[in-house]
């Protein structure tokens, strides 16, 4: 059944590593490295020491094996990533076409703008210039920290701080690299920006950062996709991404995440423990659009601190687990300013011994008069093995406050089958209908080019899962 | 067209099919009529290649052809088409392009080029007017809050799209209001021609008085106890099942 993973491949280019291990020298090299302004080392550092004295996180429904943290290399780069100053090396450029990832620009501003990291470094950013003429910053991180320090000191960790938990202190001790983005007040980002995460080296951990600011009235659409070549080892890709959406700007954030899901017996396979988290000012939206397929193991709550009065936050998810895949994802809503509304609609499918969990909280807070939410999650079992579950946590402390949720699970039964069947489709078309049909108040969220995409990878996931 | 010989069939470990001979040529139509659970749902599950239902003995030639070496969507892509007495519900497909995938399968399966957008829509829209189903009909989710009523014509609506050669509709008739029933009747007359032919699973004669049979069999305990014309259906709406049966007894 790994027909499903194409992007497989290892690229053979000459790495540098750092040695295996954490450390305050680690992480004084990386931020050597990365040339970094003392103040981000001092983050690191204060990120370290939280983390030292923080326990693994046990609640989740999730078998973790023990990661010795000791075993995972912080740092990896090509080491000749460039041919000249303008050209990439032609291995990662070979990359990323395999991928389908289009590195190079076109005169006018067409599809999509592409931020490519590849271990924990950024190769290139697609349409940067023309970006810049309208005021929009789509950059690596790295980057930005050196260029941008005002809006870094000012919301770099100020929604998810560094001590927010066990994985997000890692990432904010050692994060690599991964995108920036500010859209100045009242401005359309007129293309969807993307970032597209690559591991290539063996045993290595990458730590993806990225801080997403859509200033006033700004709009931005963003997408990340992922994938990592077939490695018989576990690797860990604990990433922390921050949204901020001031006073009447609108924020989409789409991921497709393919990570390298181990093979049918459950061997290797990425854990992609991730911390994502947006806040909302007055009248401002946040909607988080999932499409979760990869990884053995996937940690995950996209999350909207609605602050402002009148804000919106949306979660829309399809996760689906295959074989021995484990995936316990979900979403938070926290209701903090008046009239502020939530919706949550969650779709897993689960399939062979995978385990599939969904975990939400919806929190209204004593002021959040009018607050509004709506919950939908639904289960899919194929098959007799393997498992869903929902962990839906509600607190209300505000009477004026309304909160729905409706919940369902069901197996795709064979008489269903047996009705496509009959009208000519044969089982494996008729599933894929079937789960189209199932995913697609998720899909028609995300871009049309992306929704495409992600349908395609749902049916590849699922090629012969029933026998 | 189908023969069906000393067929035998069980459900789990009870037997529900007792020895079924059943021979239906092109043009014809036969009504099957009998009490619930006679075993005439489950007739009609063999012939469509339902699984669940496992054949102890006896044979079905199709067209000259063992169906028992076809698979479900086989014999639907060769023209055997089930009414389903409970259609089946499939959130977020819409019938549109359920017709869509389900007319092209079976196109691919019979070598045929796929269908065109404009004869598509032109197929749909001549078929749903007989019907008078509405436009939008297409744009809902298969069966999904439809009435009793127009799931029953939706199987038939299906039925006239994809113009199969042998069709077996089971209860079409059951939940429908008179007005619904004649305009399925309509249908069927418009539908049947003398290279296809029906088989209608009923337990009222009712639908007969619209659509005239060839045969009419009746179908009791899990065998055709007596086959006679359209008079038979008559006979046993007066007398019901229990006189027939101890007459023949």
């Amino acid at each position: 059944m790994d027909v499903g993973y194409k992007y497989g491949f290892r690229t053979e280019i000459e790495t540098e590593y750092f040695p295996q291990g954490l450390n305050e020298e680690i992480i004084k090299k990386i931020s050597h490295k990365k040339n970094e302004p003392e103040y981000i080392l001092d983050f690191r550092l204060r990120a370290y020491e939280a983390w030292k004295r923080k326990p693994l996180p046990t609640w989740s429904n999730l078998k973790i094996p023990l990661i010795n943290f000791q075993d995972i290399i912080y740092y990896a780069e090509p080491k000749k990533r460039y041919e000249s100053s303008d050209k990439i090396s032609p291995e990662i450029l070979e990359t990323f076409n395999k991928l389908g990832i289009p590195l190079e620009e076109k005169k006018e501003m067409l599809g999509y703008a592409v931020d490519a990291v590849f271990d924990s470094v950024s190769i290139k950013t697609t349409y940067k210039e023309q970006l810049k003429e309208m005021g929009i910053i789509f950059c690596s991180i790295s980057e930005a920290i050196r260029e941008y320090p005002e809006l870094i000191k000012k919301y770099l960790g100020s929604v998810v701080p560094p001590t927010d938990n066990f994985y997000a202190a890692l990432n904010s001790a050692v994060f690599s690299d991964g995108t920036f983005v500010y859209v100045p007040k009242n401005t359309k980002c007129p293309i969807e920006l993307t970032t597209y995460f690559r591991i290539n080296a063996y045993n290595i951990g990458q730590f993806e950062r990225t801080l997403i600011i859509a200033d006033e009235g700004a709009y931005v659409s963003y997408m990340e996709g992922c994938t990592a070549p077939i490695y018989d080892e576990n690797q860990l890709h604990a990433a922390v991404v921050e949204l901020i959406a001031l006073p009447n700007a609108e924020i989409k954030y789409s991921t497709i995440q393919n990570w390298y899901p181990g093979n049918e017996k459950g061997i290797g396979g990425i854990f992609n423990l991730v911390t994502k988290r947006g806040i909302c000012y007055e009248n401002a939206k946040i909607t988080w659009i999932q499409v979760e397929t990869g990884s053995a193991i996937t940690w995950k709550y996209p999350s909207c601190i609605l602050k402002g009065d009148n804000s919106i936050g949306e979660f829309f998810s399809v996760a689906l687990t295959n074989n021995y895949q484990q995936a316990d994802t979900g979403t938070k809503m926290i209701h903090i300013g008046k009239n502020t509304r939530s919706k949550i609609t969650s779709k897993s499918i689960a399939s062979g011994y995978s385990n599939n969990t969904f975990r939400s909280l919806v929190k209204v807070m004593k002021n959040a008069d009018y607050a509004r939410n709506h919950t939908q999650c639904e289960s899919l079992l194929i098959g007799d093995k393997c498992h869903t579950h929902t962990f839906p946590n509600i607190i209300i402390e505000n009477y004026t406050s309304v909160c729905e949720h409706e919940a369902t699970a069901t197996k795709i039964n064979e008489d269903l089958l047996f009705y496509c069947n009959q009208r000519g489709l044969d089982t494996e078309t008729a599933i894929n209908l079937i789960i189209s049909g199932y995913v697609r108040d998720v899909l028609i969220n995300l871009p049309l080019e992306f929704a495409v995409e992600a349908q395609k990878l749902l049916e590849l996931k699922l090629t012969g899962s029933i026998g | 067209m189908l023969e069906i010989k000393r067929l035998k069939a069980v459900v789990g470990d009870k037997e529900i099919l007792k020895g079924v001979d059943l021979t239906v040529k092109r043009g014809e139509v036969h009504a099957i009529m009998g009490p619930n659970g006679s075993g005439k749902s489950t007739l009609a599950g063999v012939i469509a290649g339902k699984p669940n239902i496992q054949v102890i003995e006896g044979s079905i030639l199709y067209e000259g052809e063992n169906l028992f070496n076809m698979s479900a969507e086989e014999r639907a892509q060769k023209g055997i088409f089930l009414g389903f007495q409970y259609p089946y519900e499939i959130q977020g497909v819409s019938m549109l392009n359920f017709l869509k995938t389900s007319i092209n399968h079976i196109k691919k399966a019979n070598n045929s080029p796929t269908i065109s957008i404009v004869s598509l829509a032109n197929l749909l829209d001549e078929k749903r007017k007989i019907l008078k189903l509405s436009e939008d009909f297409l744009k809902r989710s298969v069966n999904v809050g439809f009435s009793g009523g127009e799931k029953k014509k939706n199987e038939i609506y299906q039925m006239l799209v994809l113009n199969p050669k042998l069709v077996i509709l089971d209860e079409i008739d059951s939940g429908l209001d008179i007005d619904a029933l004649k305009l399925v009747a309509e249908a069927l007359n418009i539908f049947k021609n003398e290279n296809n032919a029906l088989i209608l699973i009923t337990h009222y004669q009712r639908l007969l008085n619209f659509i005239t049979p060839n045969y009419v069999h009746i179908f009791v305990n899990g065998k055709i106890i007596k086959t006679g014309d359209k008079d038979l259906a008559l006979e046993l709406e007066e007398k019901g099942y229990e006189e027939i049966l101890s007459a023949i007894e």
